[in-house]
């Protein structure tokens, strides 16, 4: 029987299928006896999901804060050709 | 496949032409200022980063044979840039995680029992987005990294560890503890009883 302190442990390697078979047995067992762990469990992938919100802008269109100075010192750096 | 604009725009920068270096110029500084940084705390640095990752891309520019995207290509450029600018920015010793990451009793049962998150508090996007960009900001260095380069460039462990100079073993366990540690930093301003 696993703890919970085990079972946060065990996570990432359940979530990524990185977990022994035996071990991954225990994981889920102690998912069916334990709501505060499933708690930890959807809260831990929400904080994945989450850090991808801080990207969200991908390939749309560039930020309006692209600072002149920079734009201007990067091709000054490329030197005279 | 290249689409003919990109092309067109490559063949320019090849032959040398200043106003494609232009064109290249203002069109992707202010989308890897972005990512640089999700990486550096310092905004000089992450302008930095950015300088370097173009002249980087600058000389390169002969050798890039058009397999992606310009921006991915770039996109790449400026990660890399980014992380050789953190590490010479480190603080050493570098910052324990320990103090961020849960407390459980002699029993192995919580301190504080986990309880879900509220939706109505996960909709609120801008706040949660800050909350998130504080909280990776608070994470030490070396945490930092990993969850980045995991979770929001979504490398896989091989070449996250790679790139960190690192085992695939120490990148999945740091990975963990960013991602606990992370979490615990959300929990307050996120929980459902809060």
């Amino acid at each position: 029987m696993l703890t919970c302190r085990e079972f946060a442990d065990f996570l990432r390697a359940y979530l990524e299928a990185d977990l022994p078979g035996d071990q991954r047995e225990a994981f889920e067992d102690h998912v069916q006896i334990c709501p505060p762990c499933v708690n930890y469990l959807d809260t831990y992938k929400e904080t994945i999901q989450l850090g991808r919100c801080i990207c969200e802008d991908g390939d749309g269109p560039p930020p309006a804060d692209a600072p002149e100075d920079l734009i201007r010192a990067i091709l000054a750096a490329r030197g005279p050709r | 496949m290249i689409d003919p604009e990109e092309k067109a725009l490559l063949e320019a920068l090849r032959a040398g032409d200043e106003a494609a270096y232009e064109k290249l110029v203002r069109e992707h500084t202010g989308r890897m200022l972005s990512v640089a940084r999700r990486f550096l705390r310092e905004e000089d640095d992450a302008k930095d980063a950015v300088q370097d990752a173009f002249v980087s891309a600058f000389r390169a520019i002969g050798n890039f044979e058009g397999g992606s995207r310009i921006s991915t290509w770039l996109h790449r450029i400026v990660v890399n840039a980014a992380l050789m600018k953190l590490r010479t920015r480190r603080r050493k010793p570098e910052e324990s995680i320990d103090d961020l990451l849960p407390r459980w009793k002699d029993d192995g049962h919580p301190e504080q029992a986990p309880v879900p998150w509220s939706a109505e508090k996960l909709l609120q996007r801008d706040r949660v987005r800050s909350l998130v960009q504080s909280g990776i900001d608070e994470l030490p260095d070396t945490y930092r990294e990993v969850l980045l380069l995991r979770d929001i460039e979504e490398l896989d462990t091989a070449e996250t560890a790679k790139l960190l100079g690192i085992s695939s073993n120490a990148a999945k366990t740091r990975l963990h503890r960013a991602r606990q540690a992370l979490r615990e930093l959300l929990d307050p301003a996120l929980r459902e009883d809060a």
